[in-house]
């Protein structure tokens, strides 16, 4: 309270607070201006002026990027991929972190915690050969089935983690007088742990969304054809195929970035929330 | 807790230990028997380090090493930069809300897009020269991407960019929950902001500062392929060649995926020491709730 009367009076340090925190932004906001103004120029306009705003404006980028990149495709198969994984991990999730978190102690409890805590950190790259193998015998390669398991399995350590250290925090004492109700264990879950972990479980799915989302190593070795391509590798070939046509390349990728970016700005909590929860102790 | 019958804590762990062992147990054993064999297609012969011992000969696998070595030049610099913001956003400067909103956005933009994004502006006359000179600094313009000297480091700034801003949330987010008392007894001492920085806040916030640096020394070794495979593919020659671009080519494109496990193996290795102190703070943390 008392730093922010001190705020009220202009001196030197807070002036160079705000440049500091301006260049960050600036920073930060340029190359999104460049996407934005970039997209509605003409293949002219953007050689003639690279940083004015578009004159004339035109919708012909999007155009050209939805007749000739398969966004729409590309979108509903990594909602497809991202809801089926989530929700999947989702579910294993809140019943493991369950018994790890208020079921009484049992053998092998602290080591699952620990070989879980350990394979949040492990980067997909060290299994993404066997992956590729394994699901080529069980002919799940190339199929929504075998790449949903796989991502659910990738994102699962994190939720068992977040979902954990949130049922610790729930108190005992609400938990006993539902058991003194006579509630069972699966009812106490169901009935009063979820309820109360709804926001958790929010912040949960909109991180773990984020991630499966932005993924692009597993989606490009594990769904490689044209019919199952997701967002990220998608616009990867559209880049790398419109690289000399920068406006009709920056209106993709502007396409691309929408239905995150609007999440994000309603619902920017979660995001914060759910990112620093796997660091910051529950 | 919940006093169950005891097999009823294994039922519920079940289906997600099961999930654990087929996205994480199963390949993790496998990488290290492909490492050992010649596979040709799915399987093959026995052959001890062989794998090992060419991957080790291999120049391509130094450079790609030594570029993820230099690609640690940027956690220094991510964590610095982290902190400092998050000090000045948790000192509640006036707008602090909208800052905070706009410094962590590049980590909600996909790594395709923000690659591709770049790749346009770094170009040879792509805006970024064009400012440059614009403003009579035609000497600082140059090749970013297509030059053998500057692409990696190109690509560590686009790293930076978009990564900083987790840095960012995750150390504001620590700040709330320090004492502020030390704080103030500082301030009333007569501590300046860079004294209180680095006397008072730094080490107040060290669990959170080496989580958020190891974090990022794995990041740096082994998850930047999608910067790389966006936006130089290895290139110029394999001036951004990297240990997880080497295993992709050597797996998929040249179809040697026991040379493949063997990098593989040894970025698993290399993990696993580096989460070692993490657990040291886990466990901390975990004291301190039980008591």
């Amino acid at each position: 309270m008392k730093n922010r009367l001190f705020h009220h009076h202009f001196h030197w340090t807070s002036a160079f607070k705000h440049l500091a925190l301006l260049f960050a932004s600036f920073t930060v906001l340029f190359p999104v201006y460049f996407m934005l103004i970039t997209a509605f120029k003409t293949r002219q306009g953007y050689s003639l002026n690279k940083f004015n705003f578009p004159n004339p404006i035109t919708l012909e980028n999007f155009d050209i990027a939805l007749r000739n990149g398969r966004f729409f495709l590309w979108f509903s198969n990594t909602v497809i991929l991202s809801v089926g994984a989530v929700l999947f991990s989702t579910l294993t999730a809140v019943l493991a972190a369950y018994a790890l978190a208020r079921m009484r102690k049992f053998a092998g409890q602290t080591m699952m915690q620990t070989i879980n805590t350990a394979l949040m950190v492990i980067p997909p790259v060290v299994m993404i050969i066997p992956m590729f193998i394994l699901l080529t015998r069980l002919k799940l390669i190339g199929t929504y089935p075998g790449a949903i398991l796989v991502y659910a399995g990738l994102v699962t350590p994190f939720s068992i983690y977040m979902l954990t250290n949130f049922f610790r925090s729930i108190p005992m004492e609400i938990i006993e007088s539902a058991l003194i109700d006579g509630a069972s264990t699966f009812q106490v879950l169901v009935q009063i742990i979820l309820p109360l972990a709804a926001p958790a479980i929010v912040t949960l799915v909109v991180v773990n969304t984020l991630w499966v989302w932005n993924d692009l190593l597993t989606a490009l070795v594990l769904l490689n054809k044209d019919e199952l391509r997701t967002l990220m590798v998608g616009i990867t070939l559209f880049g790398s195929r419109y690289n000399s046509e920068v406006p009709v390349s920056m209106a993709g990728m502007l396409l691309a970035s929408l239905p995150m970016l609007i999440l994000y700005l309603f619902g920017q909590r979660f995001f914060i929330q759910g990112l620093v929860a796997g660091a910051v102790k529950g | 807790m919940l006093k169950t019958h005891f097999l009823t804590p294994y039922l519920y762990l079940f289906p997600a230990a099961a999930l654990l062992l087929f996205t994480f147990g199963y390949p993790l054993a496998s990488v290290f028997y492909f490492s050992m064999h010649r596979i040709r297609g799915v399987s093959g012969p026995f052959i001890g380090f062989e794998n090992f011992l060419q991957v080790f000969k291999d120049t391509t696998f130094h450079m790609a090493a030594a570029h993820n070595l230099q690609l640690l030049i940027a956690v220094p610099i991510m964590t610095a930069i982290a902190l400092l913001i998050a000090v000045l956003l948790h000192e509640r400067v006036s707008g602090w809300e909208t800052y905070r909103t706009i410094l962590f956005a590049p980590y909600i933009l996909a790594i395709p897009v923000v690659g591709i994004v770049f790749n346009n502006i770094l170009q040879l006359n792509g805006i970024l020269n064009e400012s440059l000179r614009s403003i009579g600094l035609r000497f600082l313009a140059g090749d970013w991407l297509g030059s053998a000297d500057l692409a990696l480091w190109s690509v560590m700034g686009v790293i930076i960019w978009r990564e900083v801003g987790f840095g960012i949330v995750l150390f504001q987010a620590s700040l709330l929950s320090l004492n502020e008392e030390l704080q103030d007894a500082a301030k009333i001492d007569g501590a300046g902001w860079w004294q209180r920085l680095f006397y008072v806040t730094i080490p107040q916030l060290r669990d959170v500062i080496e989580f958020f640096v190891v974090v990022s020394v794995i990041t740096m070794l082994a998850w930047v392929f999608g910067f790389v495979f966006v936006m130089t593919k290895g290139g110029p020659g394999n001036a951004t060649q990297i240990m997880e671009l080497y295993i992709f080519n050597f797996a998929f494109r040249s179809s040697l995926p026991g040379i493949a496990s063997a990098v593989a193996v040894i970025l698993f290795l290399i993990t696993l020491v580096l989460i070692i102190p993490l657990f040291r703070v886990h466990s901390q943390s975990n004291e301190g709730r039980n008591s």
